[in-house]
């Protein structure tokens, strides 16, 4: 296991230097360039010529590759040509709120996406089985800025029952310890604040939550008529256990091993930046960020943030794989 | 048999909608508690801001949501006044000039302290002169001192270093800042947030101008980030950048009239129909820039649209051609074909239909408002007939031209840029032109393509940063290299109006800068690089409650008259 772990973990240089070398042509390839975007309407071709000069942006693109590179290995990825901060501390303030928002909309998604696909399977051909199937299509299928509206102004706006956007009341003056509120109130004991961090996750999470709850909604059922079909499942029946056990032991274990591969994926997607969501609900996280990032033609800030959330994904991926061990003896044993 | 997964649904169902009952209980108590019932004075406004801050020391900034909280913070010597134009004193009760328009003489308010304590004087002010035009490094990026380098033009050790020469501070209130070149910017610019004068005592303490942090990259002082210290109504109180709340608080030892809240919050929501929703929620007192189309409804739901003076300018840019290795369409080099453009757009019937309430139709490439408008210039009336005519004459009939304009965007002088490129597009076709459309991302992509002149017609503007003719004509069509103008207008070669521009900002006595800008402007429009096209008005919006708030054409709203009724 361990071995696996650090192989994994060693696949990440290779992705990384790689992924870098794309992302700076990429970035670099953009119409524009950063001198423009923080010039605006007015840049005279002199101005842009003495920013450019100012800020290394003039020199031959390998030369500023190997410099940034250089100080990329000691975690120092330049500064934000918004923020005027090193990219890592704006990374540090913005992460925690995705987190946060990932970990409610997956909560969200499993907590109701699993019983739901279980139970249209179980009751396959029923009318709640069709109705699953058709919500999760139109779950997938509505943007989710649409419904972010929707749901401003049908909780917000009109029943005035959930905060519609931020991440807390500006008006609670809250203690900042790590950047996660919810965990921030709780350390510092100041539950107001903690209760109210909760209350601003709910309709972004929900929001940010549909498209992952619909998918494990359709593939929880599909395992699950897969399993109950299965000859092993039906020698438990035959022989006689009870049927609780059958299902706990047989029928949901088994069939949520695809299951959790695809929370897995979600949970990736999520924490790489829910740009939408997080702009319409005017959430403080890494994919607000990122959306100005590209605005702003931020390079340092789309290289550091891109950089760092796909170690993040491959870590998930990797806690996946190990759950996978946990779930399955035969991957344990491999 | 069914039973316990349909219990795991119950039950989840039952705790949210506890989570949202107590929910509604909640914030019925904040948002009770935290707006005063007190009438006139106290309480806490939040505004909806659409963007972040860059920080708060406003020598380095530029942009509008920046300059917005940076002026309830800090003073400069001049301000405009409240809801105009009209420079009006501040931290200077009164200034002269010396006969050559070389040596200016302020005299400084009594009794004004920053916000640590220390006193504003003579001393004060000249450090800050000082202090801006010794600025090194990263500190002379455009990006960071663009005002200074915009109004005072190089640094002490720039090749050029610019028109300024010294300051004096001759006694406790009396400073005399001298000039190497008579310039018609000053003293409006020094109205600009970004010359206001800070506490040289904390720009010290807290490193100010020590803006480079890592070798190729820019990063803001502690000063700039946690410490601003001005004079003004408010101080700065806390910056909480993950949640995007900037909070200041009433100054208790303003020299003028105190501020009426005890606190104001600017909240970042980019998003504007969040913005909204979160004004209806009545979670913010505030927004700016209401899309066009809202007004009526807000209105009808009880908000106030406070609509400002238009301060701005959109025209239809033309390209000569001039710029190598663009290939703009040579017909725009015939005065003719221009002049038929100009008379093809029915300018009435777009500030009419597509401009908000206030807008007008732009005769001059600046509002009316400005020093050196005149009614005295061709203005190329609405006339399809002659348009036509004008282009048989230049053999330009079924000419194509390349249109551009900008997507994702809504400036204050452009609120829906599809629909009037839409417009005036059907006006030129309308006259025998074809138009080939060429719609590009706003920023960097559009401004990148329209002002490296790779269009042949574009859509561009200008919101004016302070009183002065040169604001807006001089940063348009004044000469940028090679006796030619900026590549946006193609680098026409128009020596007459560089001439103009260049002998108006260098005259001393202000009657006879008018009427220099008059000719300009006279000439301007003979000439003819664009088609001024309207002037358009911006809105703020506000909850029922919120009074003493005057909208300011130059978006310089003053927070300290605010107070939130019963």
């Amino acid at each position: 296991m361990l071995r696996f772990i650090v192989r994994r973990l060693l696949q990440l240089i290779p992705i990384l230097l790689g992924l870098s070398v794309l992302l700076f042509a990429w970035l670099r390839a953009l119409p524009g360039g950063p001198a423009r975007a923080a010039l605006g309407e007015r840049a005279t071709p002199e101005a842009i010529a003495r920013y450019n000069e100012l800020f290394g942006l003039d020199q031959p693109i390998w030369v500023q590759y190997l410099r940034f590179l250089g100080r990329a290995l000691t975690l120092d990825f330049g500064s934000s040509t918004q923020y005027g901060r090193p990219v890592t501390e704006v990374f540090l303030e913005r992460f925690p709120g995705t987190i946060e928002l990932t970990v409610f909309a997956m909560v969200f998604a499993v907590g109701v996406g699993i019983p739901l696909g279980y139970l249209a399977a179980r009751r396959y051909g029923s009318f709640l089985d069709s109705a699953s199937v058709v919500g999760s299509l139109i779950g997938v299928a509505i943007p989710v800025f649409f419904l972010a509206y929707l749901f401003r102004l049908l909780f917000a706006v009109e029943l005035g029952w959930l905060p519609g956007s931020g991440r807390q009341d500006v008006r609670i003056d809250a203690t900042r310890v790590t950047n996660f509120y919810v965990l921030d109130g709780l350390l510092t004991g100041e539950w107001d604040a903690a209760w109210d961090a909760v209350l601003h996750l709910i309709l972004p999470a929900i929001a940010l939550g549909t498209i992952p709850l619909a998918i494990i909604v359709r593939i929880t059922r599909a395992s699950v008529l897969d399993v109950v079909n299965e000859d092993y499942v039906r020698t438990a029946n035959a022989k006689g256990l009870a049927t609780s056990t059958v299902r706990r032991r047989h029928v949901i274990r088994n069939a949520l091993l695809p299951v959790s591969t695809t929370i897995g994926l979600q949970t990736g997607l999520l924490l790489s930046g829910a740009v939408l969501t997080e702009t319409v609900f005017a959430f403080g996280g890494v994919g607000l960020t990122l959306r100005d990032a590209i605005t702003y033609r931020d390079f340092a800030v789309l290289q550091g943030f891109i950089l760092m959330l796909a170690v993040v994904y491959v870590l998930v991926n990797l806690l996946v794989d190990i759950s996978y061990g946990l779930l399955d003896p035969r991957v344990r044993a491999r | 048999m069914h039973r316990r997964p349909a219990r795991v649904l119950a039950a989840s169902a039952a705790a949210l909608t506890a989570v949202t009952l107590s929910a509604c209980a909640s914030e019925r108590d904040d948002s009770g508690g935290g707006d005063s019932a007190e009438g006139q004075s106290g309480g806490t406004m939040v505004f909806g801001a659409a963007g972040d801050p860059a920080m708060f020391d406003p020598a380095f900034a530029s942009d509008g949501e920046t300059f917005r909280i940076a002026r309830q913070i800090h003073e400069g010597l001049f301000t405009t006044e409240a809801g105009g134009t009209e420079l009006v004193p501040a931290l200077a009760e009164d200034y002269s000039v010396s006969e050559d328009g070389l040596e200016y003489t302020f005299e400084l308010r009594d009794g004004v302290t920053f916000h640590d304590g220390t006193d504003f004087n003579a001393e004060a002010v000249c450090f800050n002169f000082d202090r801006w035009h010794n600025f090194e490094g990263l500190a002379q990026s455009p990006s960071a001192s663009y005002y200074y380098q915009a109004v005072f033009g190089g640094f002490a050790d720039s090749e050029d270093p610019g028109i300024y020469e010294s300051c004096e501070a001759v006694d406790e209130n009396t400073a005399v800042v001298r000039f190497n070149q008579v310039t018609s910017k000053i003293p409006a610019a020094l109205s600009l947030p970004a010359f206001s004068i800070q506490s040289p005592t904390a720009l010290q303490e807290y490193d100010a101008d020590n803006l480079s942090g890592s070798e190729d990259a820019l990063t803001y002082t502690e000063y700039a980030l946690e410490h601003p210290t001005g004079t003004g109504p408010f101080r700065f109180e806390s910056w909480d950048r993950g949640n995007g709340e900037v909070t200041i608080v009433r100054n208790e030892d303003y020299w003028g009239e105190p501020a009426l809240l005890d606190e104001i919050i600017f909240r970042t929501i980019p998003d504007g129909n969040t913005r909204r929703q979160e004004l209806q929620a009545g979670t913010i007192d505030g927004y700016d820039f209401v899309a066009p189309a809202d007004y009526a409804s807000l209105q009808e739901e009880g908000f106030q649209i406070l609509v400002r003076d238009p301060f701005n300018i959109l025209y239809l840019g033309f390209n000569h051609g001039n710029v190598p290795g663009t290939n703009a369409n040579p017909a725009l080099q015939d005065i003719r074909v221009r002049q038929a453009i100009a008379h093809a757009i029915d300018r009435e019937t777009i500030v009419n239909s597509l401009l908000p309430e206030g807008a007008e139709v732009a005769i001059n490439f600046m509002p009316p408002t400005v020093d050196g408008w005149t009614e005295d210039v061709q203005t190329y009336e609405y006339d399809p007939e002659r348009a036509r005519q004008l282009l048989e004459e230049a053999g330009a009939v079924g000419t194509t031209l390349r249109f551009y304009y900008p997507t994702d965007v809504s400036r204050p002088y452009l609120p829906d840029p599809a629909a009037m490129f839409q417009v005036i597009s059907e006006d030129l076709q309308e006259v025998g032109l074809q138009i080939e459309p060429v719609a590009l991302q706003w920023n960097p992509d559009y401004l990148q393509a329209v002002q490296s002149g790779q269009a042949d017609i574009h859509l561009l503007g200008w919101t004016g940063d302070y009183n002065d003719a040169y604001n807006f004509i001089g940063t348009f069509f004044a000469e940028d290299q090679n006796n030619q103008a900026s590549a946006e207008f193609g680098a026409f070669s128009a020596p007459e109006i560089f001439q103009a521009l260049a002998q108006a900002d260098a005259e001393p006595d202000p009657a006879a800068r008018i009427e220099l800008y008059q000719a300009a402007n006279q000439l301007i429009k003979e000439f003819l690089p664009a088609v001024p096209i309207s002037h358009s008005p911006p809105a703020l919006v506000v909850a029922e409650n919120v009074q003493g708030l005057e909208p300011s054409p130059l978006t310089a709203e003053d927070f300290s008259t605010v107070y939130l009724e019963d």
